[in-house]
């Protein structure tokens, strides 16, 4: 687990505002970006890097860590907002993001970023990917744990239901994947595009430990990662985290809802100052 | 049309499309299941050699793997896009998968996750395919004709195309010293043995000059290796004189051999691959030729470019040219 030295550690919800902020002035620099998934994301990542996963910042490849496989690869904005909160990325790259060159590209690939253990941006790959590591580290007789993120809109794709079957054919008590529903795709609504639910019903039915809170809410998500960390069967666990696009910059979260939403350059400055007044509030 | 019948009278019919056939000729000399038995030696000596298969196994030779090393053996289920994912999540891992499968589900099913997963992440994994090209009877759902074209179209895919038995043994520990993805395309079952007659040496990238000639240099991979010795044979009687330069390995291509023979004066090139004409081995020489400034009298043997039939393979490689006999005769018609 993430251990801080500082007697006064940042609380989750300052780490998920900061991951929120960063991940804001990301934005700001390209004056684009999958900025409302990565603000829905926030708080599961807080959670994440600050709670649940072991790692080392200054040692990104540590043979002992938690792995965390970004499936959504264009949620990259919002992981590199949480490696730089977590130290694993300098704060000063943030000026970088998309421009050529800069090791934070708009999608997730692993070539690229310290942290970034897959590359994403063809949608399903993932969990197949976290399958693989789950049972390698298995063979390892590692105890690391494989953690995967990825969209409502992968499960259209056949090949993470072929994963889903899999990984609870090979037991893989340590492969915890979370699913962001924000009910959002590329074409609209997730659940117009291709109905899911009854999800949890699903997921279940595919031999899974199913947790479904609200994603942005903390202690839901802290308490959910707390159980499917100690669930005792051997069985893969998933969090279904149901989230608000936008969540924390309330202009945002009304905004019409768009897989790629639009934001003026002014409003990338009014975005900031509304994620720290709703912080003070 | 796609019926192949063969109606002369008094002669056999031949009806069987089996999905697996040998592609021995009668009588000829085997060994069975190279690869899964030099799969076992090589992962005696690493550790780090896991098996995986799409449900595949026993007809890819992996279960000569599986039996010696069971808990090394990952059964995935028929979901091949599964298989090369996970191969990848193993590789991160530290160790070195051979997920196999038949050639067109890697290659037309898996392609996107084989792509991202394994050539983008540059991850250590050994892709291993049966029934490539035309070795099928089974119909164009497991006629690989274009494997090799998409996989060398792949950035950081090494690409390989055995002969035989005995050059396959020596691939499995040359492939396992290299680290990156590679493909390889598998013979399996009763596997001939051809090149063990010419004492003949692998060596990954590097085409091998198998017997020299004046009057035609035929340039193969895979079985047309074997395809081209045997015409050689048959032409030699015509008083034919024919050089082989087989190219196992597709890609990197051995540049340097190639033209070196490919420019040496008065000699018909003649590329032979188990492959559909567009975008193999042909089509890569041919464009090496030409940027280099070789123009030689240049000729192709290759599938052609449309959805094979089903059919004996013995008829299928007689209809779509690239059998012993076709080979021969094709050659002598071009030297006319």
């Amino acid at each position: 687990m993430f251990t801080s030295s500082l007697v006064n550690a940042p609380s989750l919800s300052q780490r998920a505002r900061n991951i929120r902020r960063n991940a804001l002035r990301m934005g700001e620099v390209q004056g684009q970006g999958y900025i409302a998934q990565a603000l829905d994301i926030s708080d599961v990542l807080a959670v994440a890097y600050f709670h649940a996963m072991r790692y080392r910042p200054e040692e990104p490849t540590w043979e002992d860590r938690d792995r965390f496989l970004l499936s959504n690869g264009h949620y990259a904005i919002a992981l590199y907002a949480a490696l730089i909160e977590a130290g694993i990325i300098p704060e000063v790259e943030l000026e970088t993001y998309g421009f050529d060159e800069s090791r934070l590209p708009m999608s997730g690939m692993t070539s690229y970023t310290p942290g970034m253990e897959m590359s994403g941006g063809s949608l399903g790959l993932g969990l197949s990917i976290a399958v693989g590591m789950g049972l390698g580290l298995k063979r390892k007789g590692s105890k690391s744990r494989v953690f995967t993120l990825f969209s409502d809109g992968e499960l259209d794709e056949g090949s993470k239901w072929e994963a889903m079957m899999s990984a609870a054919h090979h037991k893989l008590d340590n492969l915890i994947a979370i699913i962001d529903v924000n009910n959002q795709q590329a074409d609209g609504p997730s659940k117009q595009m291709m109905g899911f639910e009854p999800l949890v019903d699903k997921l279940e039915a595919f031999g899974w430990f199913v947790r479904r809170v609200d994603g942005n809410d903390l202690d839901a998500v802290v308490a959910a990662f707390d159980a499917t960390i100690s669930h005792p069967e051997p069985q893969p666990r998933i969090i279904i985290a149901d989230t608000l696009m936008g969540k924390g910059v309330p202009f945002l979260e009304q905004r019409e809802k768009n897989h790629f939403i639009r934001v003026e350059a002014h409003e990338w400055k009014l975005a900031l100052a509304e994620l720290d007044a709703g912080d003070r509030s | 049309m796609k019926s192949v019948t063969s109606g002369t009278p008094g002669k056999p019919r031949l009806t069987t499309s089996a999905m697996i056939a040998s592609i021995a000729a009668e009588g000829q000399k085997t060994k069975p299941a190279p690869f899964g038995h030099a799969l076992v030696e090589l992962a005696r000596s690493r550790p780090e050699v896991v098996g995986l298969t799409a449900d595949l196994g026993k007809y890819t030779d992996l279960h000569i793997f599986a039996k010696q090393f069971p808990d090394r053996y990952y059964q995935m289920g028929m979901a091949e896009q599964l298989l090369y994912g996970a191969a990848s999540g193993m590789a991160a891992e530290g160790f070195m998968p051979f997920a196999t499968t038949y050639a067109v589900f890697a290659s037309r099913r898996a392609y996107d996750f084989i792509h991202q997963t394994i050539a983008e992440e540059d991850r250590n994994v050994k892709i291993v395919c049966a029934l490539p090209g035309l070795t099928s009877g089974y119909g164009p759902s497991h006629q690989a004709a274009e494997d090799l074209a998409l996989f060398r179209a792949m950035p950081n895919m090494t690409v390989i195309d055995p002969c035989d038995a005995h050059e396959i043994e020596q691939i499995v520990p040359a492939i396992a010293a290299h680290h990156g993805p590679v493909y390889m395309r598998l013979l399996r079952g009763q596997v001939p043995l051809v090149l063990d007659e010419y004492n003949y040496q692998f060596s990954l990238g590097r085409a091998s000059l198998i017997r020299d000639g004046q009057d035609v240099l035929i340039i193969s991979s895979g079985i047309m290796t074997m395809r081209a010795l045997e015409a050689a044979k048959e032409l030699a009687g015509d008083s034919v004189d024919v050089a082989v330069l087989h190219v196992p390995t597709i890609k990197p291509l051995d540049h340097g051999a190639i033209l070196r023979e490919a420019a040496k004066p008065c000699r018909l090139v003649v590329v032979a691959e188990n492959h559909t004409i567009i975008g193999g081995l042909g089509e890569a020489i041919a464009a090496l030729l030409m940027r280099s400034g070789v123009h030689p009298a240049f000729r192709q043997i290759a599938l052609p470019d449309e959805f094979l039939a089903a059919g004996a393979l013995t008829t299928l490689h007689d209809r779509y040219g690239i059998s012993t006999a076709e080979v021969t005769r094709q050659i002598k018609g071009w030297l006319r």
